[in-house]
């Protein structure tokens, strides 16, 4: 008995001498044998995953499942995957760094895109994430995600996985027609189901992208070394879409491009009713660039498509021959609203598409939209609003009022008649009057006049314009009334003025134009989307009369002292109408 | 004649490589010593996405390839995707060019193609000395045909985990290679790896992806590479024209008695691989063996049977070492018999009934 206690104590001893050695030998390898700036890296991921790890949301979805999530804004908006809010359906649970749990509601979707913007409730000063710039991202780029890999943050702490970046600008074939990676970051950071949805980090602790996808094969459901991330470009760029809490969708050029034999890439088909047909793009043309940006390969132009929204209006240059042409395209929706709707529902199910089975899946595939709980909490109850052609409605009447303020918060010509007039850039004087029942426009070619209290989509003149008149007025309702005074105005997005003569210079010389705040107004049969500077000044209107045509263009530039724009130019499609050049109040009459 | 406690580092385990690789990875990141991306831009250029046969499901039609000269060579992994007349090779700037097969190392499962070009990107392709475990490596390579045309091939960066002899099968078929290999900390078996370049932090070649093998002791996937000194000696043997000789196909039971070492008679179903005698003035004395050690592995593969110790003899090539590890007093010796001596004609076909 006593000899096999002692035995037993002498084990137990001669293990706890061997522990301490062991600590020890290791404190002391720590401070003498590693090198100050080794020590310096280290400090320096510790602190960027601490940084990382309290943007990083744990979504939880029952027994759907869940996600990650990661804080972009103070005021709790937060990025994450279509899959992974579709089985959570549009309020949920969310949990943080802090240990905290959140209610949280969903904002805005991109389905094609699979990103989606949800919104924690409760505070107004949430860590947030900065953003890093994705098209500096070079392989090699150390990495990291955060996030809750199956589900195992129960604590609601992140996991991190660090890895490099893989590659860049890898293009990942749609499932059906949606979840389409475009231009994504792939790393070999580990990407489990339930990193969905989380921030890829770089070294910085900056975003650099959403991880949502992942190569998988003959080990299921496990990371094997390549995982996938919506690039920081693409999800800026779709930003303010999600934010106005729209249901937003990709673009189609209308065209279709291919490989050919001696390695350009050409147009392969192209509908007549595209705008890029309207601009001259034709069947063979060698396509250059798109939105700025080369087109070499059939992935490079999927690429550059699919990082950008529906509707906007970008530049490209093809070549036929020896001749070259730079035109702004306008970029139509991938779906009808009914069908974006419908796949958002479940109603229709993504289907892989023929002869694209394995390897490639995503985490968590979704098939039907959870329904709201029936114990939606108040504090959701408060801002969830679906509605047709939206995601949450309520956020897009808070985008709308938010920019609205802004405009009546700016500078703009005083409330009665605009009247102002001044020198054509291409020769002779004109003279605009604007008031409530009458709009008028006096040209060297002669007179136009437009009540503008009726019905404008015959609104044309003055001939050549696309509806100038009508434009000017709508343009003086909005910033004396704002948007009440505008039928039916909504939040559009956000979306570049490509091409302004009228930019700053600063807006110049860059390759990208600023992101500007965008309200659509459908008023009087006619369809009017206002593009407005940070400072609140109206710098561009698009007026359609007639939606399959094209729209008459304004450009603004910013504001003088009296509220007027120095210089307008207007134009239609590809054919310039007039540049103005307005003289101050008081000259040139 | 060394003495080792163990045969060899278990794969996939110890927390001894966690250690190693935790201490590269802080040196790496230290100012003044190379990051990644410079190696992965360079490097990456030599590396190729070969197309040929397949595309059924579990059997796909694409690979990687490794340019080791300026001319045109392609090394690769020897597969089904080679069965075809129409191998196509796609380089980094995106060229594509039809490749013609020069020759094949069938025991080590290399390729070696050509194509119709000069001045490319190419990775020398030098008899370095191995890699040691815990040298962080970059894996550069076509998986799951991410990238296409001009577009980059993927980089993972990983830890020689471990430097072991390949112990592997695909299907039921165990794999012809059985030399050492270094095991990596990252996923590299995947559709499309093998053939791809291993490099260092600087970017030089140090072996070549392999490919998807499961072990045959766990059943494990397996991720390692192919160190660059047996790229070299693959390379040599399919330019000289003496690998054919070396075919797993041709292998036949070798009997350690042509050596001097005369094995216990092979009376039961599994005779244990016992030394009877050792021919006074052979190799076999000369290497140290004695009678009565207990032959438990060949090259590092365990043999337990002296039936199965002469079969690992047969699958070495010619004047390969023979390298049997032993047991005598209850302690592990290495003992190298030398070069394993040419196969003759077939004089005693009736032995190998």
């Amino acid at each position: 008995m006593t000899n096999a206690w002692m035995l037993r104590a002498a084990v137990v001893l001669t293990s706890v001498c061997l522990l301490v050695t062991a600590l020890d030998g290791g404190a002391l390898y720590g401070v003498d044998a590693v090198d100050r700036d080794v020590l310096a890296a280290e400090a320096r991921r510790v602190a960027s995953i601490r940084r990382a790890s309290a943007t990083a949301v744990a979504i939880f979805a029952g027994e759907a499942g869940g996600g990650s999530g990661v804080l972009v804004r103070p005021d709790g908006y937060a990025l994450t995957n279509f899959h992974v809010v579709q089985p959570a359906g549009p309020a949920m649970r969310c949990g943080l760094d802090d240990g905290r749990l959140y209610d949280a509601v969903l904002v805005g979707l991109d389905p094609t895109g699979d990103v989606a913007l949800i919104k924690l409730l409760g505070r107004d000063d949430f860590p947030t994430a900065e953003f890093g710039d994705s098209d500096l991202v070079q392989p090699g780029d150390f990495c990291f995600a955060a996030g809750n890999p199956f589900l195992l943050a129960t604590d609601l702490r992140p996991s991190i996985s660090a890895g490099i970046v893989s590659g860049v600008h890898r293009y990942q074939f749609p499932a059906g027609t949606i979840l389409e990676y475009t231009d994504c970051l792939q790393v070999d950071a580990a990407i489990n189901p339930g990193n969905s949805g989380g921030g890829l980090f770089d070294a910085d602790g900056r975003l650099i992208g959403v991880n949502g996808r992942a190569s998988f094969e003959k080990r299921g459901r496990v990371n094997v070394g390549v995982g996938y991330a919506i690039s920081a470009r693409q999800l800026l760029q779709f930003f303010g879409s999600l934010r106005g809490g729209r249901l937003v969708d990709h673009a189609t050029l209308g065209a279709t491009v291919a490989s050919s034999a001696d390695g350009r890439v050409v147009v392969s088909d192209i509908l007549e009713s595209s705008d890029a047909w309207r601009r001259g793009l034709r069947y063979d043309d060698e396509v250059v660039s798109l939105a700025g940006r080369p087109v070499r390969t059939v992935n490079a132009f999927k690429n550059v498509l699919g990082t950008l929204p529906a509707g906007w209006q970008v530049p490209l240059v093809y070549r036929r021959g020896t001749e070259r042409a730079e035109v702004l395209v306008r970029l139509a929706p991938l779906h009808a609203p009914a069908e974006l709707a419908a796949i958002v529902a479940g109603d229709r199910r993504p289907d892989r598409g023929p002869g694209r089975p394995a390897p490639d899946d995503v985490p968590g595939r979704p098939e039907t939209m959870r329904p709201p709980p029936e114990d939606m909490p108040a504090v959701v109850r408060a801002v969830h609003d679906p509605r047709p052609g939206f995601t949450n409605h309520h956020f897009n009447v808070v985008e709308r009022d938010r920019v609205a303020a802004a405009i009546a918060a700016a500078r703009r010509p005083p409330a009665g008649p605009w009247r102002f007039g001044g020198t054509l850039a291409e020769s002779g004087d004109f003279r605009i009057e604007v008031d409530d029942t009458v709009v008028s426009i006096d040209l060297p070619t002669g007179r136009s006049t437009l009540d503008p209290r009726g019905e404008l989509d015959a609104a044309a003149d003055p001939p050549g314009s696309g509806g100038l008149l009508a434009a000017l007025s709508l343009w003086r309702r909005l910033s004396t009334g704002g948007p009440a005074d505008l039928g039916s105005t909504t939040y559009w997005g956000t979306a570049p003025l490509y091409g302004s003569p009228l930019a700053r210079a600063d807006e110049t010389a860059t390759a990208s134009p600023p992101l500007l705040d965008v309200l659509e107004s459908a008023v009087a049969g006619v369809v009017a989307r206002f593009f407005v500077d940070d400072g609140g000044s109206v710098v561009g209107i698009d007026l359609w009369l007639d939606a399959d045509a094209d729209p008459c263009e304004v450009r603004l530039a910013p504001p003088a002292d009296d509220g007027l724009p120095r210089a307008i130019v207007v134009r239609r499609g590809t054919t310039p109408f007039a540049t103005f050049l307005v003289t101050p109040d008081g000259e040139g009459r | 004649m060394v003495v080792h406690r163990a045969l060899r580092m278990p794969v996939g385990s110890t927390a001894v490589f966690a250690t190693l690789a935790l201490a590269v990875c802080r040196a790496d990141d230290a100012e003044g010593v190379p990051q990644p991306q410079a190696a992965i831009a360079r490097a990456a250029r030599a590396v190729v996405k070969v197309y040929g046969s397949g595309g059924v499901r579990g059997l796909e039609g694409y690979q990687s390839g490794i340019l080791v000269s300026p001319e045109g060579r392609i090394l690769t992994a020897m597969s089904t995707v080679l069965d075809s007349a129409d191998v196509e090779c796609v380089l980094d700037d995106g060229t594509r060019h039809r490749a013609t097969l020069l020759g094949a190392d069938p025991r080590r499962e290399l390729a070696l193609l050509a194509i119709d070009a000069t001045g490319l990107p190419a990775l020398a392709l030098e008899p370095a000395d191995a890699v040691p475990v815990g040298t962080r490596v970059i894996a550069l390579s076509n998986l799951f045909a991410v990238a296409v045309g001009d577009e980059r091939v993927s980089a993972q960066r990983g830890v020689v985990s471990a430097i072991v002899p390949l112990q592997a099968r695909r299907g039921a078929a165990e794999a012809p290679y059985a030399g050492d290999v270094y095991v990596l900390d990252c996923t590299t078996n995947n559709p499309g790896s093998a053939g791809g370049a291993l490099v260092d932090s600087r970017g030089r070649l140090v072996g070549m992806l392999g490919k998807e093998l499961r072990s045959t002791t766990s059943g494990i996937w397996l991720s390692y590479a192919l160190p660059a000194a047996e790229l070299v000696r693959g390379v040599a043997a399919i330019e000289s024209g003496t690998s054919d000789a070396e075919t797993v196909e041709d292998a036949r039971p070798f009997d350690p008695g042509r050596v001097g070492a005369i094995l216990v008679p092979d009376l039961l179903d599994r005779t244990p691989p016992f030394v009877e005698a050792v021919v006074r003035g052979s190799s076999a004395e000369r290497a140290g063996l004695r009678p009565d050690d207990l032959v438990i592995a060949v090259a590092g593969r365990s043999v337990g049977t002296r039936g199965a110790l002469q079969r690992e003899l047969g699958r070495l090539p010619a004047a390969e070492p023979m390298r049997l590890s032993v047991i005598r007093e209850g302690a592990i010796v290495e003992i190298d018999l030398g070069p394993k001596p040419r196969v003759e004609e077939r004089p005693h076909r009736e032995d190998e009934r």
